[in-house]
Parts: C-alpha cells; structure tokens; sequence
C-alpha cells in the first residue's frame, strides 16, 4: 500500500495550517502596535456578550432576513467543521468514514444535519448574492466598497457555494458507491443523506472505478478549498468568522455615552489647579514616560481594540446606514472608518515587514491620507453607529480620538468651535453669556 | 401662572444649614437660552406645586464642558470638570437632577472618574419617581386625546438607555402616544449632538434635523415630546422648515405635565 496520499495530505495540511499561523502573528503584532488599554475586567460581563453577541448572534438577528440567514451560514460553518476532523483524520491515515462504526445513529444524524445545513448556506448565500449584486441594497453599493470590497464579498459567496457543492457531491458520489450491490472497495455503508440521495443518480451509468476518482477529486478539492478559504481570512473582511469572538469579549462595557477619560490630560490639568504648584518645576523625571501626544493621528496613536474592531469588522454597512450624516449626504461613514483604519494597519504592517521589524515613517498618516477633517467633523456623536454593530466595533471612539488630536495637538477646529470653546472658557457657557447672569431666567416673564 | 418661582440656591440652603433634597442642574441652555428657558421654568413650577426641596447653583454654575470635549477639547472639558466638581463637593452635593440629557451625561458618566461622585437622575426620571411616590398626580387636562410622538434624545436613549421614564410620563396625560418608525435604540439624531449645536453642517443634501422632523411627521403628531433642550430646538426648527409650526408644536415632557396641571 502506498502511502503518497497521507503524505500529500500531511504537507498540505502543514502549509494550510503553516501559512495560516504567519497571518495570525502578523495581526496580532500589528494590533499591538496600538496603545494598551484595560480590557481585562469584569470578566463575568465579557464573557456573557461574547456569549450573547458573538455566538448567539443576538445583534445579528435586529435586521431579520439577514440575521436568519446568516445564522444558516454561521451554524453551518460550526458543524461543518466537526466533519472537518473527519475528513482530518482519513486523510492523515488513509482510513474512510472513521467515526462512522463509532457513533452508529448519531453519525446517520450528524452526516445528514450538515447536508441540510450546507443546503440551507447555499441558499442564504444565494439571497446575499442577490441582495448585493441584483437589489443593490443601498449599504452594499456605497462608494466606500469600491474595488476590492465590493469583489471581496462575492468572492466568500462564491468560495462558500463551491465548497457547500463539493461537500453534497463527494457525499453524493459516496452514497453511490455504498448502494454498488455487493459492495464496492471500502465503501461501506454509513451515513444518512437527505440531500445528496437526490445528486447521487447524475453517477448512474458511469463505472464504478470513475465515481471513485470523482469522489477522490471532491474530497481533496474540499478540504484544499477549505484550506484556501482559512488562508484568504487575512485578507478578506471575512476574518470576523474568527475575531468577531474576542472582539464582543474586549468590547466597551461603560455606557455608550461615557467617552474616555485621558489620563495625561488630568495630570496636567490638575498640576494647572493646583495653587501650591510651581509653574516654573521640572517636570518630574518618569522613566516610563512615552512623549505623549493627545489624540490619535495614525494607528499608533489608537489603542489594541481599536484597532482589533478595524481587523473584525465585516464592511457589512449596518453602521453606515444608521448614521444620520451619512443619511443626510454628508461624507462621514462609520464603516469607511473601520475599512480606512484597517488598510492604514496593513499598510504600516507591511512597512515593519519590509524594514526588518521597525517602522520607517512613510509621510503618510491615517489622518488627511485616508480620513479627512471633514468625515470627523461631520459626527453627532450619536451612538447609532455603535448600537447597530453586530460585533460591538465603536467608530465613534476612533472619531473621537482623532477630533481630539485635531483639536488639543493641531489646534484645527472649525472657527465656529473655536468660538464655543472660547466662550466656555472665558463665560462657563457655549454663548456668549455672562456667568453672572445664569440665574435671570427666574425673574424672566 | 401668575405666582412667581422659588428657587433657592446652594449658597442661601448652606447659609440656612439645609442641604436639598435635590439640586437642580440647570444646564447652559436651560439657563440663557430663550425656548429652553421655558422647560427650565416648567420643571422648577413642577418641584414649587410638588414642594420638593431643591437649590440651583445659580452664579456657581458653569458648563458640564459637554460640548467641549464631544468637539475633542479634553483639556477644556476636564477643566470644567474639576471646576464644577469642586463646588459640587464643596456642598456635599449628592442627588442631581438635571432637564438637559447632555448635562445628565456627562455628570452621570464622565464626572466620577475626576472626582465627582453623584447620583444623577434625568428630570424625566425624577417626574416618574414623584408619581411613583405618590408625591405628583398628573391627568391629560388639555391634552387628553391628543396625538404625541416623543423623540429619543441620543444622550438619554442609547447613551444611557433611559427609554420607558419618557414614555411612561406621557402615557399618564391619557394621550395617544405613537412611536416614529425610529425609535428607542434606533432613534435618529436631532442633529445637535457632539458639538454640532454650535457649528454648521458639514455640506450633505439635507440637515439631520428636517430628517428627523420628517419621521416624526410622519406619524401625524399633535405634539412631538422632547427631553432635550437641543432636540426641541432642531425639531422647532424642523418643524418651521416644514411650515407645519401651526399645526404641530415641539414641547419638552415638563412642559407638558406643567401645563396638563394648568401650573
């Protein structure tokens, strides 16, 4: 017996997997290159959202159609990958069918749940396709998907119906061979097929020999295609299959109103309240300290899960089509926020690659290069953007971040801003009005 | 209408030895804009009839720094903060209850971390809570069968998910209270919010504050509630964009229990 097989199997299964781990090294690098923040308690909390969010797909579900369909693709793509250890298994020991003899019944039941479900993702990938590319849903044609994430998303439809087909077909040509009367080389029965019984008679006719190869070509075709597909996550909005889960675990708990508090702010603040502070002092000496600047202006400047949520982020557009700029013609889009932030990190990913581990700085930065002034400014600050997410990703928090670097380190906000904030500061009011006055109202007719 | 306001300050409460049940947090706009002004007034009738204790800070009071740091102005805002702050503990203030949600907020979210530790309600909050205690009675009076529709303000709805207090004050004027086709947590912005207020909009084809006007009218209202100074100045002028100012008035939830009361 030959054993070029298994060892085939084996050095695509190290590569797969090979290829795989590098990608998973770099996003994790690059996320780090963002600031730390504290995201580490109230574990209780996280992993309930994570329970609610991530695998119960509760925010999924506020846009029904495409809630229920994507938990059609979302369970099959969980099942299915129980077969997956399967299929791992044969192809590593040249068996067939290995937990069949096993399980008895609840293999007939698990076999016969993941053709029903693989059916079930055909469909609802069918319904994605058609809602993108024939209805147009507004949110899938806005100009932020142009290019890349446009094919990108048709690409996962494809990818997905191809492998669904192979699954049925292989099964199909399986169910064949089982029904060969006395028999056919290991094929032995086990199995129950709802779905593939009805391919199964396109093999009528051909030799058995022929529906073996075939059953071979689906077979390997399915798990390369797998593999493939596990490969393409990096560079795909499809990564939220996998970082859709610690997303929801290290997403914000506070209440969406409460926007953070900055730490080196309140320090200097205090130092300037402070009557017994010697304006004229050093500064003391911290070792630690970073030079620090106020605001983000690039993806350095914005912290780990900021950056974890642009990695996350779908492009599904749920937080663009809520967002009353963007529905009002402004040029604000949450989602092009999450999109620009995430190529600005690959982009300063690839530079560390390319420069042996250091950053080079490329004059180019996320601010002005890929998000303008007019996109922050444009902001009410209203949270619909973040309450839509189905994965709890704030772009709000990295609009704010860049608003602050505009104002605090660029001093660059709109005139009318200024005015506010001069008179916040000169009165204690946004108009001008004295403080002295803040009481007339109650003699006021 | 005629009897004249009480509104003691913190500063006369000390000097008599009292603290307040409440202190009432008036707001910038509550406190020198015109419209708002009347909410402000609205409230306070309503604390004078019920007899709650309450103080203003009057002169003592400064900006929340809201404004400041939603345009991204952290240094501005923590210095209001730590201004504010410190006159509130300065009276050993414990219970705020504020008419402006962005106020609300800010002392309710923001301020803790500076040292400003209070128990924050919104007045709608509060309205219900003197209902609840039996301390308010409120019947439809001129209201009674009229339609309403009540507006989200962000900062009170998904900010901090007060939903129902609003509501469930309306639903005691025996009205018909009717939701827009957005509402709760997919409420749609005034438009004022983060900073907005005080700059013009960035160049789109329409203002977030007609469209808003829009959902509301399409529900046909007699009277869109609001628990915002700044969500009923964009929705008044949503309104007159409309020309619809005859036939539908933008009134906050104080007003109308205040005017329900004839007070």
């Amino acid at each position: 017996m030959s054993y070029l097989d298994n060892i085939l199997f084996a050095i695509l299964l190290i590569v797969g997997f090979g290829f795989f781990a590098s990608s998973v090294k770099k996003i994790i690098r690059n996320i780090n290159l963002g600031v730390d923040v504290n995201r580490k308690d109230n574990s209780k909390a996280r992993w309930k959202n994570m329970a609610l969010i991530a695998l119960g797909q509760s925010k999924m579900v506020r846009r029904p159609v495409a809630g229920i369909l994507h938990i059609f693709v979302y369970v099959g793509f969980i099942i299915i990958n129980i077969e997956l250890v399967e299929i791992i298994i044969d192809g590593l020991f040249g068996t067939h069918r290995i937990f069949a003899p096993y399980l008895g019944v609840i293999y007939d039941v698990l076999i016969a749940s993941f053709e029903i479900l693989a059916i079930l993702v055909i469909f609802a990938v069918t319904v994605f396709w058609i809602r993108r590319n024939v209805i147009r849903l507004k949110r899938f044609i806005n100009p932020d998907l142009n290019g890349f994430p446009k094919s990108d998303a048709n690409y996962i439809l494809y990818f997905e119906t191809v492998l669904m087909l192979l699954f049925l077909f292989m099964d199909a040509s399986d169910l064949h061979l089982q029904n060969v009367p006395g028999g056919f080389s290991h094929f032995h029965r086990a199995g129950s097929f709802p779905i593939s019984q009805f391919i199964a008679p396109i093999f009528n006719g051909m030799s058995n020999e022929l529906v073996a190869l075939l059953f071979e070509v689906f077979w390997w075709l399915h798990i390369a295609g797998i593999l493939v597909f596990m490969n393409y996550l990096y560079f795909s909005k499809h990564l939220h299959i996998l970082l859709a889960f610690p997303n929801t675990y290290f997403a914000n708990l506070n209440p969406e109103g409460q926007f953070d508090n900055l730490e080196s702010v309140t320090k200097e603040v205090k130092l300037m309240m402070d009557p017994n502070a010697d304006p004229f002092a050093a500064a003391p000496v911290d070792e630690n300290a970073v030079p620090s600047k106020f605001g983000a202006s690039d993806v350095q400047d914005l912290n780990w899960v900021q950056l974890l949520n642009a990695y996350t982020c779908t492009e599904c557009g749920r937080c663009t089509s809520s967002c009353p700029a963007n529905q009002t013609g402004k040029k604000l889009s949450p989602r092009k926020i999450m999109m620009d932030t995430r190529d600005r990190l690959q982009e300063v990913g690839k530079n560390i690659d390319a420069n042996k581990g250091v950053f080079v700085p490329d004059n180019k930065t996320l601010l002005n290069d890929y998000i303008t002034p007019e996109e922050l400014w444009a902001c009410t600050s209203c949270n619909a953007c973040v309450e839509e997410c189905p994965v709890n990703i704030s772009p709000l928090s990295i609009i704010m971040d860049m608003r602050r670097y505009l104002v605090m380190e660029q001093s660059a906000a709109p005139m009318s801003l200024n005015a506010m904030m001069t008179n916040i500061e000169n009165n204690g009011a946004p108009w001008q009005y004295s403080q002295q006055d803040r009481l007339n109202w109650k003699n006021e007719n | 209408m005629s009897e004249s306001l009480v509104v003691p300050t913190m500063a006369e409460m000390l000097a008599q030895g009292t603290q307040p049940e409440v202190l009432f947090w008036v707001g910038c706009a509550g406190s020198f804009d015109d419209r708002a002004k009347k909410i402000t007034k609205a409230f306070v009738r309503i604390l004078n009839r019920t007899n709650v204790s309450f103080a203003v800070l009057g002169t003592e009071e400064s900006c929340t720094g809201d404004p400041a740091k939603r345009a991204g102005n952290e240094f501005l805002f923590q210095m209001q903060a730590m201004m504010n702050i410190e006159v509130l503990n300065a009276y050993e203030a414990k219970k705020i209850v504020t008419a402006c949600p962005h106020c609300f907020n800010t002392l309710k979210n923001e301020y803790p971390e500076l040292g400003g530790q209070y128990d924050v309600i919104h007045h709608t909050e509060f309205l219900k809570s003197l209902i609840d205690d039996g301390r308010l009675t409120v019947e439809g009076g001129q209201f009674k069968g009229k339609k309403i529709t009540f507006h989200d303000p962000c900062y009170l709805g998904r900010a901090n998910k007060v939903y129902e207090a609003p509501r469930d004050l309306i639903q005691k004027l025996d009205v018909e209270l009717v939701e827009m086709k957005r509402s709760k947590a997919n409420g749609l912005c005034c438009g004022a919010g983060g900073a907005q207020m005080f700059k013009d909009a960035e160049p789109g084809n329409k203002e977030v504050n007609v469209l808003r006007t829009e959902d509301a009218l399409e529900v046909k209202p007699d009277i869109i509630a609001a628990g915002c100074p700044f969500c009923n100045t964009m929705l008044t002028d949503g309104i007159k964009h409309q020309e619809k100012e005859e036939q539908v008035k933008v009134m906050d939830i104080a007003e109308l229990i205040a005017n329900a009361q004839d007070l």
